[in-house]
């Protein structure tokens, strides 16, 4: 299973700082913000990979780190044994085609004066050699397919479908110059409920039948359960704990993911009253200023005076099954009743 | 501090109020918008009631009408091209919707309050949140600058901002989401309403934020007794917190029913539909039901059962021109659907 | 029943794909304001190349004792203080209020776009060095700049004043333009589409011309036609204070600064070529909006 000819993707080391600058003509930097500060990932085929986090934690910011859209400050992203930071011109444009994203507002994400014949085929225009010019419009026609729309809607325009019709196109342009990675954003938290499962399904059946790779970055702790095979919980740029999905879920040790999860409502009322609640007091501290030592420390009811002078490394522990950013990791079971 | 006065009685008594009627009732209210497409029937006939002390959760997708019920309710639509074209809203026997807008106004402030899910775009970015609090006081109860500003930060602490006395001279925009929400739910409550709407109080917030808001939510409806209407889409948020649960589908309510009785057993199509395709925290289900196709354009409900294109229930009754009667299952339990024994399961 | 059937708009299926130009032109051709607008246009361009075509009178034969002397024959439009066929004159006229209007119109409009594309597009410094010298140029009076750069420009006492004119206009006009396009720009760059054309490899050019542009363009269209009215209007004045036009050079500028001293004693040489210059502006808008709306495919 951990077999490294397995890896499709693996991220070390990466930070992203976006400088905060002051002054129109001359710009002098009064600080930054440490968006994703020192993530490592790694995916292999056929795995989908959820990363959680609240707003603010990086998980946005270190999607776009993998598709190319920001520049790392520092790290390394291998795709097929090849540095992706290290990259330009036309040796980025040809790996750029292995890693795809689908983004989260289907009503933003398509240029609405192009016709979805246009915007799938968009990929072909771009990459000449992927599909001859005479079988493009076949090709595009295959791929709204393979999304469950209409073959024969290549001539309409982007609001003239719902929603998660939308997200449906984004995601046949994404899957038009066949990748194996796919960086999903958010992909279904702009779409109704009765929606949600439309996509989320679409998107298992395409990984069992197409062998790709998810990143699945979402706030909804539901949905990436539901679709992940392995967890990353992030907090202030930093992943604070990472297993399978059953590790993180039913055995979680970091005490974040234990609040995160006791804060998540479940539909069944008569858990009502039955289930832990960690209460988290106060706000995610700013990104521009995190907190010394462990950056969860300002809002934990384990906090130590040590948590403040030495930061947790995200490791297997003691108490700790599956790596854990934490001094005083523990599992606490927080999803059955009590 | 100056003395607050007996707060309803600084109100003018309305005509006809009955302190022993029901504390709301919302009886086949219909709403339409007249727009360039053509009639948008956004409420067809939405019927419930409400109690002091609970929970009601008005539950359904964007489109379903369950926002536009409220702006209804609390008189706040924007008209054109809304237009409320029938059915009573009873607040203690009173008839809201025959009111003249000054009346109208006083309920909304004293009586009946709301909090949106925006609550930047609620608040005015100008003044100061202590400002807009005490203007309260001052516009409707009289108080004076002093006593004003005091019971402001009073409110503040029970919503439980830290160091309210220093964050009273803040700005909006200077406040972080969870405590922008706050503020919101302070103002609302600020004229002691003995009804709260919340439309989608949390859909912006982060989990732990949620938990926050939707417990200070609580344990303030507990404090005073007030009934409470959570607009939600959010099927997990509304387990939690909800008494009753009314679904809406197409403008109109499809079932109504205690939360227990809903989560275990529900009676409407929809409403199972709508627990089966949701993913669970709680365990790994493999591949989730899908509700195929989509919620139905506003301007061309379907005819009989507006869910029935989408309905595996679905046989050619419901397809004809009425609407299928509501049924009475159990004390307190209403669905709309001539199939209610086989989606029960008896 | 399948789930598009309740889309609003049908389109046929299927069939040969089609471009958004393509779809425009399909539009407009159904749209009545286009007709009117294209009509209108064509006449005045007729009016503007061939003169003769309208009236066989000389607007230079100008005779004092038939001064201000109502309609009559061929002189429809009465004539005017200075004996002159008015309904000649503002045939005559269309021509240099037409060149100078629409090329004053093209050279902001092309200045404008490159200055509002590239500081919107590029941001960070280039942004800030443009836009501040958008502002320097906003700073600097018309008038002051037109007598400085026109004199300049037409320094050949032969010339006729209508080159100097409109370079004069379109040099110092196109602020405005530069600014709507820079902030059309700025709201287009950041819109998912494009940081998804830009995820797929897209380069400048193509994320320029396919995505921001065309999503930039509808209020840059706006300003451009509302440009036209102001253009032709500032070649009267500045035809009026000796800067513009010279010598015998007949324009509707020229013809209504003249007449607006005798307004009272003849209305008809002020509000005929007052007329004819609103029709054309208001013809351009007309354009502008249907072709705006007609690349709009939200309202097809």
């Amino acid at each position: 299973m951990s077999d490294v000819s397995d890896l499709v993707l693996d991220a070390r080391g990466l930070v992203k700082h976006f400088p905060i600058t002051q002054g129109i003509v001359f710009r002098s930097k009064v600080g930054e913000v440490r968006a994703v500060d020192g993530v490592d990932l790694q995916l292999r085929r056929g795995e989908t990979l959820g990363v959680v986090g609240e707003s603010g934690c990086g998980k946005s910011t270190l999607a776009k780190l993998l598709v190319g859209l920001e520049k790392p400050t520092a790290g390394e992203i291998m795709v097929r044994g090849e540095d992706m930071t290290r990259l330009s011109g036309h040796a980025l444009r040809r790996a750029r085609r292995n890693i795809q994203m689908v983004m989260q507002d289907p009503y933003t994400s398509l240029n609405p004066r192009m016709t979805v014949g246009d915007i799938i085929g968009e990929p072909f225009a771009i990459h000449p050699d992927a599909v001859p010019r005479s079988g493009r419009e076949r090709a595009v026609q295959e791929l709204l397919d393979l999304v469950g729309l209409n073959p024969d809607h290549i001539n309409r325009y982007p609001h003239q479908f719902s929603g998660g019709q939308r997200q449906r196109i984004g995601i046949a342009r994404a899957l038009a110059l066949r990748p194996e990675i796919i960086v999903c954003d958010e992909p279904v938290s702009a779409l109704d409920v009765s929606i949600q499962a439309q996509v989320i399904n679409l998107l298992e059946r395409l990984q069992r039948e197409l062998g790709l790779s998810y990143v699945f970055i979402a706030h909804d702790l539901s949905v990436v359960r539901h679709i992940s095979d392995r967890v990353a919980v992030m907090y202030l740029g930093k992943i604070v704990e990472t297993g399978y999905h059953m590790a993180i879920y039913e055995q979680p040790t970091h005490p974040y993911t234990q609040a995160l999860l006791s804060a998540v409502p479940v539909p069944d009322p008569r858990l009502r009253g039955h289930r832990d609640h960690i209460v988290l007091e106060g706000d995610v501290p700013s990104p521009a200023n995190p907190p010394s030592g462990c950056r969860f420390r300002t809002r934990c009811w384990k906090a130590q005076p040590y948590c403040a002078d030495h930061e947790p490394l995200l490791q297997i522990r003691q108490r700790a099954p599956h790596p854990s950013a934490c001094h005083y990791a523990e599992v606490r079971d927080l999803l059955h009743r009590h | 501090m100056t003395p607050v006065t007996d707060i309803k009685a600084q109100m003018d008594v309305l005509p006809g109020l009955d302190p022993r009627a029901p504390l709301l009732h919302v009886d086949d209210l219909r709403v339409e918008f007249r727009t360039r497409d053509g009639v948008a029937k956004a409420v067809n006939g939405a019927t419930f009631y409400l109690n002091a002390g609970e929970t009601l959760a008005i539950l359904g997708e964007s489109g379903c009408g369950k926002s536009v019920t409220a702006q209804a309710v609390m008189g706040i639509l924007d008209s054109p091209p809304g237009h409320v074209t029938g059915g009573r809203v009873l607040y203690r026997g009173v008839d809201l919707l025959k009111l003249g807008e000054k009346d109208r106004r006083k309920v909304r402030a004293n009586r009946i309050a709301m909090i949106f899910q925006d609550a930047l775009s609620a608040l005015n970015p100008v003044y100061t949140v202590g400002f807009q609090l005490a203007e309260l006081f001052r516009k409707h109860r009289g108080m004076s600058r002093a006593s004003s500003k005091l019971r402001s930060i009073e409110l503040l602490d029970q919503v439980r901002i830290p160091a309210a006395k220093d964050r009273i001279n803040d700005y909006p925009h200077q406040f972080s989401g969870g405590m922008r929400q706050r503020v919101m739910i302070a103002m609302a409550l600020a004229l002691d309403p003995e009804v709260l709407i919340a439309d989608e109080p949390t859909t912006a917030l982060d989990v732990t934020v949620q938990a926050q808001i939707m417990g200070l939510l609580a344990e303030l409806q507990h404090q005073r007794n007030m009934g409470l209407i959570l607009i939600t889409h959010d099927m997990g948020v509304v387990a939690d917190v909800a008494d009753r649960i009314s679904v809406m589908y197409a403008g109109k309510i499809v079932e109504e029913a205690p939360v227990y009785d809903i989560y275990a057993r529900p009676a409407h199509p929809y409403t199972k539909a709508l627990l089966e395709s949701i993913p669970r925290l709680d365990h790994k289900g493999r591949q989730l039901n899908v509700i195929r196709g989509l919620p139905p354009s506003l301007t061309d409900i379907p005819s009989g059962c507006s869910f029935h294109p989408r309905c595996g229930y679905a046989r050619e009754i419901c397809r004809g021109d009425q609407p299928p009667p509501s049924y009475q299952i159990a004390p307190h339990r209403i669905a709309s659907c001539h199939f209610i024994r086989e989606v029960l399961g008896v | 029943m399948s789930d598009t059937s309740i889309l609003a708009a049908e389109v046929p299926a299927v069939g040969r794909p089609r471009s958004l130009a393509g779809d425009a032109w399909h539009d407009l051709r159904r749209s009545k304001v286009f007709w009117v607008a294209l009509v209108l246009i064509v006449v005045i361009l007729l009016m503007a190349a061939w003169p003769s075509l309208f009236t066989s009178a000389d607007p230079r034969e100008c005779v004092l004792s038939r001064q201000h002397k109502p309609a009559g024959g061929s002189a429809i439009f009465g004539y005017d203080f200075q004996g002159c066929d008015v309904y000649a004159k503002t045939v005559y006229g269309a021509r240099y209020s037409i060149i100078v209007g629409v090329f004053a119109t093209l050279i902001a409009g092309l200045i404008g776009a490159a200055f509002g594309l590239s500081a919107g597009f590029f941001g960070g410094w280039i942004d800030a060095v443009l836009s501040r010298f958008v502002d320097v140029m906003l700073g600097i009076p018309l008038l002051l700049g037109a007598i400085v750069l026109a004199k300049r420009l037409s320094s050949d006492p032969a010339s006729n004043g209508v080159f100097a004119v409109t370079v004069t206009l379109g040099l110092l006009g196109w602020t405005t333009a530069a600014r709507v396009m820079r902030s059309s720009v700025i709201a287009a760059k950041n819109q998912d589409y494009v940081a998804a054309a830009r995820m797929l490899g897209a380069g400048n050019s193509r994320l320029l011309f396919r995505h921001i542009l065309p999503n930039s363009m509808a209020s840059f269209i706006v300003v451009l036609t509302i440009l036209l009215g102001i253009n032709i209007a500032s070649e009267a004045t500045l035809s009026f204070l000796g800067i513009g036009l010279k010598g015998d050079a007949i324009s509707w500028g020229i013809a209504i600064s003249e007449a607006t001293g005798y307004v009272r004693v003849a209305a008809g040489p002020l509000i005929w070529p007052s007329l004819f210059l609103a029709a054309t502006v208001l013809a351009f808008i007309m354009l502008g909006d249907a072709v705006r709306d007609a690349f709009d495919p939200k309202l097809r």
